[in-house]
């Protein structure tokens, strides 16, 4: 029995050394392809795609680690796309700044609704921050600086530092890539850090964290406002993409294609919701100017990947033959 | 005395669990609670650890009443409870488990910028506790993957990676086998040498074999207490729980 467990222990750390070959060698595939990719695809629909990517990995940050399904978190990155274009365009403060501005608020934003939710679970957590998000919605139809329905129009781009001009689509571009890559370091360094696995052993068992003396409610809540934050650098940065913050990143509907990007792509791998984000904006610019309703296409996906790959893409394909021989492993 | 437990009572609705329960453990001393099914003990473990709060009477640790004090800050003043259904992080290796239990009391559990690697630092102390329950051939495999002894053992590991004051083990020898039983008792003579020890136990040899002090528990109320030879005389409690023939 011991000598079959120790045989598995060997086995599973020479997976672990192969996969972090793999996971190298995609990496670098992967950072080649975005680096040459505005010479191939339009430049503002890759933007959106890394914005959204970067929503949907800051969302599996809480569900994929944390276990806990928000319900509200397009209040973070509506939230911030109005902090940000305020900021840059009121205040006339640099894109970076303007970006810090957003972050900052999410992340308070984050704290609130935290607060009121964290000691809650499941359908009870879901409720509270889908009607939290509610009250922000209303909020921002409300104020006076978010400009009701018309919302924060031809926000300006600005000089990064001062020095380069952002209205230049190509500069832009690699500013996003810039802030996508530093928002998925930070998501890296969080699920890999002392931190981070006081999480997982929460997210295994919250009763046995909870006699080991954690407080599991400041865990959860720490892990919230980082999740809300980095919702907030991808909120952010959109209001600069497309120059406009308007109630349709505050909407519901944000927070269940947030959802439905994570699901897709596989719930706890840290690059599934790039490819759930992927597939959803994709459909949805391309479809766009279908006659076919876009939403109907994204339902019947949806239906599809809960009923047949309910782990999402990169889910099984970690799961598959080949994702097991090339090291991955997968785990809810 | 370093835990005790004065008039301590349990309700749900009208169903009262636990009655009354006066107990006290002493420092360096093996304290058994037994009773048949449904006598309450795991109830008591779980008030006297806060996972659940009592509905009369107070709990006192190391002279501190932990009556509403919640049950991460009491396991944090240094009274650790181990499970009756075996608790670990089951997809974490074994060295994560005691690890992750290492985390808090040597100042790295808040650290997210930090790297996983940083732990290594743990890995020492984690081997030295995972050598103390015979866990070393098995130290990288995943908790899921090991029998259900064996997973009681490593949850015995974690929880004396805190080096608790108290030490509350919810029938620790359940799905052992005998080899197990008498390497784990062995651990708990050991460890109980300098901190109090309360036991859940059905094995009536161990707690005859290990234990100073055994309390019988009938229908959520203390039927007997005393030494091993004591109780298993009484009459009440041979009727009630060992049997009529000998204990």
């Amino acid at each position: 029995m011991s000598d079959v467990m120790h045989t598995t222990s060997t086995a599973r750390t020479g997976r672990s050394a192969t996969a972090s070959r793999t996971y190298a060698a995609f990496l670098g595939i992967g950072l080649v392809l975005l680096i040459v990719a505005p010479l191939f695809f339009y430049p503002i629909f890759l933007m959106k795609l890394l914005c959204f990517a970067l929503f949907a990995c800051a969302f599996n940050l809480l569900l994929g680690y944390t276990g806990l399904l928000s319900f509200g978190h397009a209040t973070f990155f509506g939230g911030a796309a109005y902090f940000t274009a305020h900021a840059v365009k009121e205040w006339a403060v640099t894109p970076e700044i303007g970006i810090l501005v957003g972050v900052l608020g999410a992340a308070a934003l984050g704290l609130i609704m935290g607060f009121f939710a964290i000691r809650r679970q499941g359908i009870y957590f879901a409720m509270i921050t889908l009607a939290l998000a509610q009250m922000f919605f209303f909020f921002c139809l409300q104020a006076e600086f978010t400009h009701g329905e018309d919302g924060i129009q031809s926000v300006p781009r600005g000089h990064l530092f001062g020095l380069v001009d952002l209205n230049d689509t190509t500069s832009m571009y690699y500013f996003v890539l810039g802030v996508f890559l530093i928002g998925m370091i930070v998501i890296w360094r969080f699920i890999n850090s002392p931190f981070g696995m006081i999480l997982k052993s929460i997210r295994e068992n919250e009763q046995r964290a909870i006699s080991l003396g954690y407080s599991v409610a400041r865990y959860k809540l720490g892990a919230f406002v980082m999740s809300a934050a980095l919702a907030g650098l991808a909120g952010g940065t959109k209001a600069l993409v497309f120059q406009f913050a308007t109630l349709t990143d505050v909407g519901w509907q944000m927070s269940g294609e947030v959802i439905l990007m994570t699901l897709l792509g596989g719930i706890g791998t840290l690059i599934g919701p790039i490819f759930g984000a992927g597939l959803v904006v994709t459909l949805q610019n391309y479809l766009a100017t279908s006659q076919f309703p876009v939403t109907i296409i994204t339902g019947v996906v949806f239906m599809v990947c809960v009923l047949v790959f309910r782990r999402g893409i990169i889910g099984e394909f970690y799961a598959s033959r080949l994702g097991r021989r090339l090291g991955f492993e997968h785990r809810r | 005395m370093v835990l005790s437990a004065r008039g301590l009572s349990k309700s749900f609705g009208a169903f009262s669990a636990v009655r009354n329960v006066d107990l006290d453990i002493h420092h360096a001393r093996v304290h058994a609670l037994i009773g048949p099914n449904g006598a309450g003990k795991t109830t008591v473990f779980n008030l006297l650890t806060k996972f659940l709060q009592p509905t009369a009477g107070s709990i006192t640790l190391l002279g501190s009443d932990i009556t509403k004090t919640p049950p991460d800050k009491v396991a944090r003043m240094g009274l650790v409870r181990s499970f009756q259904i075996s608790a670990v992080f089951p997809h974490l290796s074994v060295l994560d488990n005691v690890r992750v239990a290492l985390q808090r009391p040597n100042g790295l559990s808040t650290q997210f910028w930090l790297p996983a690697s940083s732990l290594d630092r743990l890995n020492q102390q984690a081997d030295a506790l995972i050598e103390t329950v015979g866990l070393k051939r098995e130290r990288d495999a995943v908790a899921a993957d090991l029998s259900y002894g064996r997973k009681r053992v490593l949850e015995i590991a974690t929880t004396l990676a805190l080096d608790p004051k108290v030490l509350l083990l919810d029938e620790p020898m359940a799905g052992m086998g005998q080899e197990d039983i008498g390497a784990v008792s062995n651990i708990i003579r050991e460890v109980a040498k300098t901190r109090a020890v309360l036991m859940v136990e059905h094995n009536l040899s161990v707690v005859s074999d290990i234990c100073h002090q055994v309390t019988v528990l009938q229908r959520g109320e203390i039927l007997a207490e005393g030494d091993y030879e004591t109780v298993a005389k009484d009459e009440r409690v041979r009727l009630a729980y060992m049997g009529t023939e000998d204990a």
